[in-house]
């Protein structure tokens, strides 16, 4: 695991589709046994390069996710590597059953892609956002749940998840959000990246939430208080070793997830904790609400999911120190 | 007032919904502009002539239902019930923004006049079902009018509902499909064709098939729901062959799914359907 910290907390002129799409065209090159299906959304992360590129390991199931993702199932234990791919609530809700058995419990390598994740769905409003996608998966036995947060992180991981022999789950920001790494990083399932060090709060952010972390640690490093910062992209298995040496060298956590906090990050943290290291933890995220139409800078105002917010949760939890 | 007189009134509001959805969409800038065009003469014959609706009182027990399962053409439906008198037409100018009434996709929980929430494709077409059934046994003579899209058609759950409706023989259910043969990635029949066709699908579920050659003719389409009322003891499926994008400049002619066009491009749409309806009003 290499990798080199950008964030500049600048806008990335790639959009983070393009980051799985040239893995993949890389994979499908190398590796005839993989295969891309797709559900009537080629157009919104532009894997209608793969079609053209590789017609014959390329499949568009249209908008039939239940089907596409038994499908999947099928291919994959014919020996084949298996991605699949629609919006993070479909991906999610829609095909879960048979994510479950035909790939999950069958011990499978299915790989699902669930793109637009939590207020990044924006102006396709709240019938598709998502703050349990990685819930549902991460109820699986084995599987993997991974929120990534730029280009070059969803490059990276999408190599790894190649592979890996059972199934995982991995959002996808569509668009560009922010460079929080440069091209070349390369990181590791399962670990966690230790981005700040620190000495009085740990946050531990994910996708989205890794930028406005690192601007929390900035704004918290100007009031004199030292925040540790991991970009904790694996959600399971969750580096559980970092999580506990963090609680024990910083003695308070703040968790920060584009996703619900009582069924995600912040609760597999949590889980942690009260196994190990007993210390105050404050959650960012999701509070027991559904989603709803608007621009994702406004999302993240109305369900506090900015650095501001973090800010104020890492001096709550500081305080509650005993 | 006599037939004919009906139809020019039907055809000046489908021209009026035409307007009305691209400033809808056009308040925002972008959005579904293709599969909402593509519905404007369903939706005036519906809320024109069809329906019996009470705009003042949107939940009347004893109204006509309608779902939009292709939830994405919410601006369609926005046109339609702000010209309707459901709440005041500028209202629905702030498609997405935040704390908007009128969001991407129909629901029910925000918009008044919209029966069921729909944006995850095939549900609504079970809860169309389901409201068919509970009108049904609790003695409603009213119908239930369910859209869906040729693409949506490649839901599962399209055909488990059809399989219910024919079971419990719910002639009160009358399902359009905007059959305007393409889906997000393209053509229909290069993602994911339909067999021997959406209209043999149904029929074969043990629905009535009435297909409609112009389904962006009023007339044709009000025809086909005078015929439907007469099928008894079976659900009847409405098969619509539309123009995905009709009367957008901009989309009309790639068919587009969304579009996001120049602010030039849109007054010329505009321009368009302003003459459109100028026209038609005229004749
Ligand atoms: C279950 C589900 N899968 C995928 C989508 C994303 N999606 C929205 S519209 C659309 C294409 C719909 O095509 P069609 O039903 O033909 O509608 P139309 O062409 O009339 O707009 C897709 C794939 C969705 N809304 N719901």
């Amino acid at each position: 695991m290499s990798y080199t910290l950008i964030g500049k907390h600048e806008k990335d002129s790639r959009a983070n589709r393009d980051g799985y799409v040239s893995a993949m065209l890389e994979l499908m090159e190398q590796d005839s046994s993989m295969v891309h299906i797709d559900c009537d959304l080629m157009g919104c992360i532009n894997t209608g390069k793969l079609q053209k590129a590789f017609p014959n390991q390329t499949f568009n199931a249209g908008i039939a996710e239940q089907n596409a993702m038994g499908v999947a199932a099928g291919m994959a234990a014919t020996g084949l590597k298996v991605f699949i791919h629609s919006f993070g609530c479909f991906a999610a809700r829609r095909a879960f059953d048979q994510a479950f058995l035909s790939a999950g419990y069958s011990r499978l390598p299915v790989h699902v892609i669930g793109s637009d994740p939590g207020v990044c769905a924006a102006f396709n409003g709240a019938t598709h956002m998502p703050f349990e996608d990685c819930a549902l998966y991460m109820t699986v036995p084995n599987a993997i749940v991974i929120d990534s947060c730029d280009y070059a992180q969803t490059y990276a991981l999408t190599k790894q998840l190649a592979k890996q022999p059972e199934i995982s789950y991995m959002r996808l920001i569509r668009k560009g959000f922010t460079t929080v790494y440069a091209d070349g990083s390369d990181f590791e399932i399962g670990k966690g990246v230790t981005l700040r060090d620190g000495t009085d709060v740990t946050i531990i952010a994910s996708g989205i939430l890794v930028d406005e972390a690192l601007k929390a640690e900035e704004a918290l490093a100007a009031k004199g208080v030292s925040a540790r910062v991991i970009d904790m992209h694996t959600w399971k298995p969750l580096d559980e070793e970092l999580v506990i040496k963090a609680a024990r060298e910083t003695g308070a956590i703040v968790t920060a997830e584009n996703h619900q906090v009582s069924c995600g990050l912040g609760s597999a943290v949590a889980n942690v904790l009260v196994e190990n290291c007993l210390v105050p933890q404050e959650r960012v995220g999701i509070q027991n609400r559904f989603g709803q139409v608007g621009p994702q800078d406004f999302l993240m105002k109305e369900y506090n999911l900015t650095a501001e917010d973090i800010v104020a949760a890492a001096e709550k939890a500081i305080a509650r120190k005993a | 007032m006599d037939k004919k007189q009906k139809m020019q009134e039907l055809r000046v509001f489908a021209a009026e919904i035409r307007l009305e959805t691209l400033k809808v969409i056009a308040s925002r800038g972008f959005g579904h502009v293709g599969g909402s065009m593509s519905m404007a003469d369903a939706m005036a014959v519906l809320y024109g002539e069809v329906m019996n609706i009470d705009p003042k009182n949107p939940r009347w027990e004893d109204r006509d239902w309608f779902v939009l399962s292709k939830g994405h053409g919410g601006p369609v439906m926005y046109a339609t019930l702000g010209l309707k008198g459901y709440y005041p037409m500028e209202s629905a100018y702030t498609l997405n923004q935040p704390n908007t009434k009128f969001p991407s996709h129909t629901d029910r929980t925000m918009t008044p006049g919209v029966d069921l929430t729909t944006g995850s494709l095939g549900q609504g077409m079970s809860e169309a079902v389901g409201a068919a059934l509970g009108n049904k046994i609790q003695g409603k003579s009213s119908h239930v009018f369910v859209a869906i899209g040729d693409g949506e058609a490649d839901e599962g759950e399209i055909w488990e509902a059809a399989q219910f409706a024919a079971h419990y023989q719910l002639d009160n259910l009358i399902c359009l499909v905007d059959d305007n043969k393409r889906q997000l990635d393209g053509a229909v029949a290069d993602v994911m064709s339909h067999g021997k066709g959406i209209g043999a699908k149904f029929d074969a579920f043990g629905w009535d098939v009435i297909n409609v050659e112009d389904g962006n003719d009023v007339e044709q389409i009000y025809d086909a729901v005078q015929e439907a009322y007469k099928t008894k003891n079976k659900p009847i499926a409405l098969i619509l062959n539309t123009k995905k994008g009709k009367g957008a400049t901009f989309a009309e002619p790639s068919g587009a799914h969304s579009s996001q066009p120049t602010q030039e491009q849109w007054d010329e749409a505009i321009a368009a359907a302003e003459a459109a309806l100028a026209e038609i009003r005229g004749k």
